[in-house]
């Protein structure tokens, strides 16, 4: 195996969230990879409620897990270990989370340009078309050289 | 008793120890509010759980979106007095430098506070406030 699989069988893994201490902290798990696109899920859990009168989780770890998600789509695009860093991110809160139910946040990277990564996603519980919350998100790469396009899954 | 209650009686006697036991993700995240000449300064305590980039090692971009999320939020609650606390509708970050792996701090200013929306700017930073490592527009519904 060389090391483009290797590293093609790794982000397509749990191992590659499980490295993210932030995202492993918060038990994110991996639901779907393909070339450009990742879906995660956040388990509902109380340690991080956010509004202890009602039981909905924080804003905050859902920015976390849609940010985390853009992110992901981007290497899930490029598929190379190539650093970038994040520019900005917009989410906007369409409503809250219900409490007890665990978030998922899928983003795809629809765009890449020689240095930009642009990328939009969205958290919704299991109906895409309710979603709790919209993102868009633009990453600079840092790295040097050409980017290669990740294969289509096997 | 209401969080809402609970902010009030921390805005009335200028005590914001209770804000980890009141609030889990605040305890999960290491947050906590201190006042300063009429403004609130949120506070995020290093810990390892916040880390995105273990090579560089750098925060995670979400524990910088929520500290200034929460810094916004606080200074909004901090400022006006309604009966429930206000809603987040849209959070703009713009990201200026990596965080590196030690406390951060945020700050925010309401530019504008209407009867149904209130917009506040608020900036993160590590050591020198004057170099903000983020910065965010938050709107918020004010109930």
């Amino acid at each position: 195996m060389t090391e483009d699989d290797r590293f093609q069988r790794m982000i397509r893994s749990q191992k590659f969230l499980d490295r993210i201490p932030h995202m492993s902290a918060l038990g994110v798990q991996l639901e779907d990879f393909d070339v450009g696109r990742v879906t995660v899920r956040l388990p509902y859990r109380a340690d991080i409620v956010g509004n202890p009168d009602t039981g909905v989780l924080a804003g905050g770890a859902i920015s976390a897990l849609l940010d985390n998600a853009c992110g992901s789509s981007v290497v899930a695009r490029v598929a190379k270990p190539n650093a970038f860093a994040t520019l900005d991110l917009r989410i906007d809160y369409m409503r809250p989370a219900e409490p007890g139910r665990d978030v998922l946040a899928f983003a795809e990277c629809y765009k890449v340009t020689r240095l930009i990564a642009f990328v939009r996603g969205y958290a919704y519980h299991d109906d895409p078309a309710k979603p709790i919350a919209n993102a868009a998100a633009t990453f600079m790469f840092t790295g040097r050289g050409e980017l290669p396009q990740a294969k289509a899954a096997p | 008793m209401s969080f809402r209650d609970t902010f009030e009686r921390m805005k009335r006697t200028g005590d914001f120890s209770g804000l980890q036991e009141a609030v889990p993700y605040a305890r999960f995240m290491g947050i906590s509010i201190a006042e300063q000449e009429g403004r609130l300064v949120t506070a995020m305590a290093y810990a390892e759980t916040l880390i995105g980039n273990t090579a560089l090692p750098a925060l995670h971009g979400g524990t910088i979106a929520a500290l200034l999320e929460l810094a916004a939020l606080f200074q909004i609650a901090y400022e006006i007095d309604t009966p429930a606390m206000p809603k987040t509708i849209t959070i703009t970050i713009d990201y200026m430098r990596s965080g590196a792996a030690r406390d951060t701090f945020a700050r925010a200013r309401a530019t504008r506070i209407g009867r149904r929306v209130a917009n506040v700017r608020a900036e993160a930073w590590q050591d020198d406030p004057d170099r903000p490592i983020a910065a965010a527009n938050v709107n918020f519904l004010l109930a």
